[in-house]
């Protein structure tokens, strides 16, 4: 199938200051793509350029079916786009979820049921008759996502619209989104910097820095296996060590950290200098060292301190080298964790990612 | 106080027995003053909202004009109007001079640079972004700029309220262009002007009354509908 939309070698420059530097990305239809980055990355500019809200310098982004439809206006019809401000207009809830139909000259009739029917699917339809200026954040950004669902449009562009609600508010809009999404089989760019939104929305991310697509895959893949150390940290990798690749024997890879020895699965690149990555929640510790397991990797150390998360406590753990992990409170309270105390750590071979450091600026 | 009871009686007793000079300058008022306004937001409104989106070379100069514009004094707006549309003028030939179209010229000219600032800064206070979600909804240029105009409606109401006070009330200009004649350029303010030389301060209060009046009703209709629907909602959860 080809793809809805296609961006390629799309510039942007701001006076003289590239922003934005893309090689090629791809949307397929009915597919939620997440462009994920930190703050000042150029993920809303490249929305920006895709809603033919501003002009790039260089490049093309291409619909499928265009019809031979280029001028701005004519493709801004086929889409719609709600931003992290709500963004409404004054008047009832009812006049700006029907704004879009209204500028389409929508017969009277098929707008109210139309409307009616984006109230019901965001749970505002009590909502209709009140004033925008008189509403919630999260009801806002509730009417600011129908007016633009109502369109159906053949691309919606979701520019961090939960980026200004409180954490309940938040969880609640994410979720009906979610099912939104689902029932309605929208083609939909989502972008954030929140990377649990991405996780429970998206189809595939495209993690963006620097105005360049860093890497592309599913939620789970950029989660569990990021190309760099920027990724890597921004995906919430604790456990980055520096290390050295020391030898390879019978599929197992040994990286020298600190003096210790860490065995990661299939480590092919040829590269000497590699950053070790480990997820907290892959790592266990025990107060004895367990010889009935299957983790390749043990190593003993000292609790420097933990810290109370609610459900989980965060304990770092010095063996040479520092390590990141989760435990339960429960945990913590029946093996006594406390600074000071010595424990092993462990953790399999296949929970361990690597990746070069060789030109990596860092 | 006697002057001002009698003036107040005499009001009601010409505006009641429909005195020809009272009708005659109250209807060329609203007339006059009227037409400018409208003349005004016809052309002040594209102006504002062009000064307010759009960069180009010249673009502060003419704001500052424009700022500068809204203290205008009428009597030199009337002298420089009036110089122009002397028979011996750059604009002569148009035989403008003492008409109601002279009047309303000079009018528009104080009204204008009221719409025009009020416009531009009405627009400027608006989130930037609501242009661009107007757009990314499918709007037209022209349907977003409608937007914005809906938006800005609170402010340019009061462009309206504070061009037509200024000008209605102004008598230097349209005694200059106009020349208060009887039957064809007579205002309530040159026609007060004209009472009060002759020593009839009951018809001048009388007069003075009537544009009060004039003046404060149809500021008081834009005021109801500016605030329409203004803080009067409450929430029923």
């Amino acid at each position: 199938m080809a793809p809805h939309l296609v961006v390629k070698n799309l510039t942007k420059r701001y006076s003289s200051r590239p922003v934005l530097d893309i090689d090629e990305l791809t949307i397929d239809k009915e597919e939620v793509l997440a462009v994920i980055g930190p703050n000042g990355s150029g993920k809303s500019t490249l929305l920006r350029l895709i809603a033919h809200l501003e002009k790039p310098d260089g490049g093309s982004i291409e619909f499928a079916g265009g019809n031979g439809v280029k001028d701005g206006f004519g493709i801004r019809r086929r889409l719609a786009v709600v931003f992290q401000e709500s963004l409404l207009f004054t008047g009832t809830v009812f006049d700006n979820i029907a704004y879009g139909l209204r500028v389409r000259k929508t017969a009277r009739g098929e707008v109210k049921k139309r409307v009616g029917e984006a109230a019901e699917v965001f749970g505002i339809s009590h909502l209709l008759e009140r004033p925008s200026n008189l509403l919630s954040g999260g009801e806002a950004q509730r009417t600011s996502l129908a007016r633009a669902f109502v369109l159906e449009p053949e691309l919606l562009l979701l520019d961090e619209p939960m980026a200004s609600l409180d954490p309940p508010t938040k969880e609640s809009l994410l979720a009906d989104l979610n099912d939104v999404l689902e029932k309605m089989k929208a083609t939909v760019i989502y972008v954030t910097h929140e990377l649990t939104e991405a996780m429970i929305l998206a189809d595939r991310c495209a993690f963006i820095e620097g105005g360049r697509i860093i890497q592309v895959g599913t939620p789970q893949e950029v989660m569990a296996s990021p190309v760099n150390r920027k990724v890597a940290d921004f995906v919430g990798v604790e456990n980055i060590l520096k290390g050295r690749i020391a030898g390879s024997s019978d599929g197992l890879t040994r990286v020298k950290v600190n003096g210790s020895e860490i065995e990661v699965i299939n480590h092919v690149s040829s590269t000497e200098k590699v950053w070790v990555l480990i997820r907290p929640e892959n790592v266990t510790i025990t107060l004895e060292e367990s010889g009935n397991t299957s983790a390749r990797n043990r190593f003993s150390g000292i609790v420097k301190n933990t810290l109370d998360l609610g459900v989980l406590h965060r304990v770092v753990v010095d063996c040479g080298f520092p390590m990141v992990v989760f435990v339960t409170k429960r945990s913590v309270e029946e093996m006594s964790l406390q600074a000071g105390k010595r424990v092993w750590i462990s953790f399999k071979a296949t929970g361990v990612h690597v990746i070069s450091r060789e030109g990596e600026r860092v | 106080m006697d002057l001002l009871l009698d003036g107040v009686k005499q009001a009601f007793i010409l505006i009641f027995t429909g005195d020809s000079l009272v009708v005659e300058a109250t209807l060329r008022s609203l007339q006059t003053s009227g037409s400018a306004v409208l003349i005004s937001l016809l052309l002040g409104v594209p102006l504002g909202l062009l000064l307010a989106l759009a960069r180009f070379p010249g673009r502060n100069l003419i704001v500052a004009i424009i700022n500068a514009g809204m203290g205008l004094p009428p009597v030199v707006v009337g002298l420089v109007v009036a110089i122009l549309l002397w028979r011996s003028g750059i604009f002569g030939f148009l035989g403008l001079m003492y008409t109601v179209a002279a009047m309303v010229i000079a009018q528009v000219i104080i009204a204008l640079p009221l719409v025009v600032g009020l416009t531009l800064t009405a627009i400027q206070q608006l989130n930037p972004k609501l242009r661009l979600q107007a757009l990314a909804l499918g709007a037209s240029k022209s349907q977003m700029l409608v937007m914005l105009v809906k938006e800005a409606k609170l402010t340019m109401l009061a462009a309206v309220i504070a061009g037509f006070g200024a000008i209605i009330s102004e008598v230097g200009a349209v005694l200059m262009v106009g020349g208060n004649i009887s039957g064809q350029t007579r205002v309530l303010t040159t026609a007060i002007v004209e009472q009060v030389g002759r020593g009839d301060f009951s018809r001048a209060l009388a007069l003075s009354f009537i544009l009060l009046a004039i003046t404060f009703t149809a500021t008081y209709a834009l005021t109801l509908y500016q605030q329409k629907g203004v803080g009067v909602w409450r929430r029923t959860s």
